[in-house]
């Protein structure tokens, strides 16, 4: 007959720690592979308008962003009268030299690419939803002179209603 | 006698890896650049007035008050859509809808590709947020007309193609939106 034995002490055995820090340094590579580094700070307020018909921008080093809004801090830079600052790399650019700012910002990030990437590189617009469109005219005229025609509105998805 | 070395403490390993595993996850977007890609016109050069056939136009207006307009008519955003479907597609030869021409495609064969163009015009205090609806409606529109060719020839939704098969329903379905220079009645900038 079985016999429960209550009165022996059974030891728990100890759970091997060892490989804990593998499984870590797994999540940690997988993580380092699927993002990528905040390069700039990001000096407007943003909330990106929504949109259902977006597609994913293909290579990260091709893709060049502008951010137009409110700024942050009353120290930046704003575009007349005042409300509004656009920001290139670390930047937000003042009004007097906007043409010489988006040129060379364009022409810097055109630099480092071979010839069949030059025409690859996408300029995203992150523009805040309530900035009106006089802003997003300026840059886009901007540009459209430089000859820097791919543009991308940046938006997040939104949930389409289609089954109604 | 060699002495024994004695073991390292690994226990601290996790912790450190920890530790840089948080570091990445707070320094990183894992967020995709995502959006509506568009292509701006060259550089004006000189100004052509061709001339165009007004029934190949559809002319969408918003101003100042965000409120849209296309061909004359006051419309909702989600109205846009069918609108633009409407027009771009002809379904019926209509009189007063876009000119088609017949253009033979590689997989497709002979199309009859509209001539449509939608002129978009903001004014200058139109909101961002608008904008991006409206442009977002009419890519659905085509989007919507690109599927349907898709489905007639192919039995396929277009995103499932191929990029040649996609290439060649991109020139039966052509996606063509001109931007004039917007207004500015309201003059108050914000």
């Amino acid at each position: 007959m079985a016999r429960f034995r209550k009165d022996e002490k059974k030891e728990v055995p100890e759970i091997n720690t060892g490989s804990m820090s593998d499984i870590i340094f797994m999540f940690l590579f997988f993580f380092m592979v699927i993002t990528n580094m905040r390069e700039t700070n990001i000096k407007v307020l943003l909330k990106v308008p929504t949109a259902s018909e977006i597609q994913k921008l293909e290579k990260k080093s091709l893709v060049a962003t502008i951010y137009i809004g409110a700024p942050i801090s009353n120290k930046e830079n704003t575009l007349p009268p005042g409300k509004i600052s656009v920001q290139l790399d670390d930047q937000t650019i003042k009004p007097e030299d906007l043409e010489n700012s988006v040129k060379e910002f364009i022409i810097a990030r055109k630099a480092p690419l071979d010839e069949n990437d030059k025409n690859k590189l996408t300029f995203s617009l992150k523009v805040d939803k309530d900035v009106q469109m006089r802003y997003v005219n300026i840059i886009k005229q901007e540009l459209r002179n430089n000859s820097a025609l791919k543009i991308n509105y940046a938006t997040g998805k939104k949930v389409s209603q289609e089954n109604q | 006698m060699a002495r024994k070395t004695p073991g390292i403490n690994t226990g601290s390993m996790a912790d450190i890896s920890f530790l840089l595993l948080t570091f990445f996850l707070l320094t990183s977007s894992i967020n995709t650049e995502q959006g509506i890609p568009r292509k701006l016109p060259p550089p004006a050069t000189d100004i052509v007035t061709a001339p165009v056939n007004r029934r190949n136009v559809l002319e969408v207006v918003v101003n100042f008050k965000n409120e849209i307009s296309a061909n004359g008519s006051i419309i909702t955003v989600s109205e846009l859509k069918d609108k633009a479907k409407e027009f771009l597609e002809n379904a019926n030869n209509s009189e007063d809808l876009p000119v088609k021409e017949r253009k033979s495609i590689n997989f497709i064969g002979d199309f009859m590709v509209s001539q449509g163009v939608v002129s978009l015009k903001n004014d200058q205090s139109t909101s961002y947020d608008i904008y991006v609806q409206v442009q977002n409606e009419l890519e659905k529109a085509v989007n919507e007309l690109r599927d349907k060719v898709a489905n007639q020839y192919f039995g396929k939704k277009y995103s499932t193609l191929d990029t040649a098969i996609q290439n060649a329903i991109k020139i039966a379905v052509p996606m063509q939106i001109s931007e004039a220079k917007p207004n500015d009645l309201n003059n108050q900038a914000q």
